[in-house]
């Protein structure tokens, strides 16, 4: 059991690249782990920006929130809010699913249902506010 | 194995952490809260979804958002999910503290979490009053 002498150590420590890659309970590496870094960095002043814009809508009709939602500053402000964060909710609702679902089936269909759910909000929003902007 | 346990004193101190003495650390709940918040967010994309989507589709589709928003139900959603955004943004900021390496010290630790709850209390109160004298106040 204990073969290890000085001649058998390892002379590193570190993981072939080969063994690591697509590892994780999700399968996916750790390129979620840098990609929901990036998405909270950039999350912060788009989430502050659009509270901001949400607070200036209120109470207004629909020609003044489409002017206002389709304006160019406005209307790119939401396009990256709605991306930044759809990218961000699916990585962590993934962490949610293989925190808390042990059985395999079981994960891999709300992980499917993530995935779906993610790209439906946020295609649906991204084609309302491109409408706004170009009234297609 | 018995005979060793029958001949042990009684024991009056409290053994374990116990529910009666237990103070559930500030940490934890935060924790915990960031969490919970996320997964409220997450389904709370769906009336950011809906809000931008009726305004696209014109007045009768943003009127039906709007009476939502308007109703006692929607105003609880709406407050709800503004406190979750500022407090999850918070707390994301206190992650992104650690992720530096810093921010782990066992004073540092209880005042980034005390400063997230108190910071989103503070700035949802702001943003709601900010929100309803928009609203033209009490009408
Ligand atoms: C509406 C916008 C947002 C949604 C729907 C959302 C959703 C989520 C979800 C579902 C999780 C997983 C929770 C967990 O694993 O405990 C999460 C985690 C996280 N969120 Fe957000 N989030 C949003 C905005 C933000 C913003 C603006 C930040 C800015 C700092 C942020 C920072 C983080 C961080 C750092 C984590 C990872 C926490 C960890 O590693 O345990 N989020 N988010």
């Amino acid at each position: 059991m204990s073969g290890i002498t000085p001649d058998s150590a390892p002379k590193h420590f570190r993981t072939a690249l080969a063994k690591v890659r697509g590892r994780g309970a999700a399968k996916s590496g750790t390129g979620d782990f840098w990609m929901q870094r990036m998405t909270s960095v950039a999350g912060v002043p788009l989430t502050i920006m659009a509270i901001v814009i949400g607070i200036f809508l209120l109470g207004r009709n629909q020609a003044a929130a489409a002017q206002i939602l389709g304006s160019p500053l406005v209307g790119i402000i939401m396009l990256l809010f709605v991306i930044c964060t759809v990218v961000h909710m699916k990585i962590g609702m993934q962490e949610i699913v293989v925190d808390y679902v042990p059985d395999e089936s079981t994960k891999l269909t709300l992980l499917l249902a993530n995935t779906f759910f993610c790209w439906s909000v946020g295609v649906i929003s991204v084609y309302a506010l491109l409408k706004l902007s170009f009234g297609l | 194995m018995a005979d060793t346990l029958d001949r042990r004193a009684p024991v009056t101190r409290p053994i374990s952490p116990h529910l009666q003495i237990y103070r559930l650390p500030l940490t934890l709940v935060m924790s915990g809260l960031h969490r919970i918040t996320g997964f409220v967010l997450y389904f709370g994309m769906l009336l950011v979804c809906w809000w931008f989507l009726a305004a696209a589709q014109g007045p009768n589709a943003y009127a039906k958002f709007q009476w939502f928003a308007g109703s006692i139900i929607g105003q609880i959603v709406i407050l709800g999910y503004t406190w979750s955004l500022i407090h999850h943004t918070l707390g994301g900021i206190r992650h992104l503290i650690w992720d530096t390496g810093r921010g782990f010290g066992p004073q540092e630790r209880e005042w980034l979490a005390a400063a997230t709850i108190i910071g989103s209390l503070a700035l949802t109160f702001v943003v709601a009053l900010i929100g309803y004298l928009a609203m033209g106040g009490s009408r």
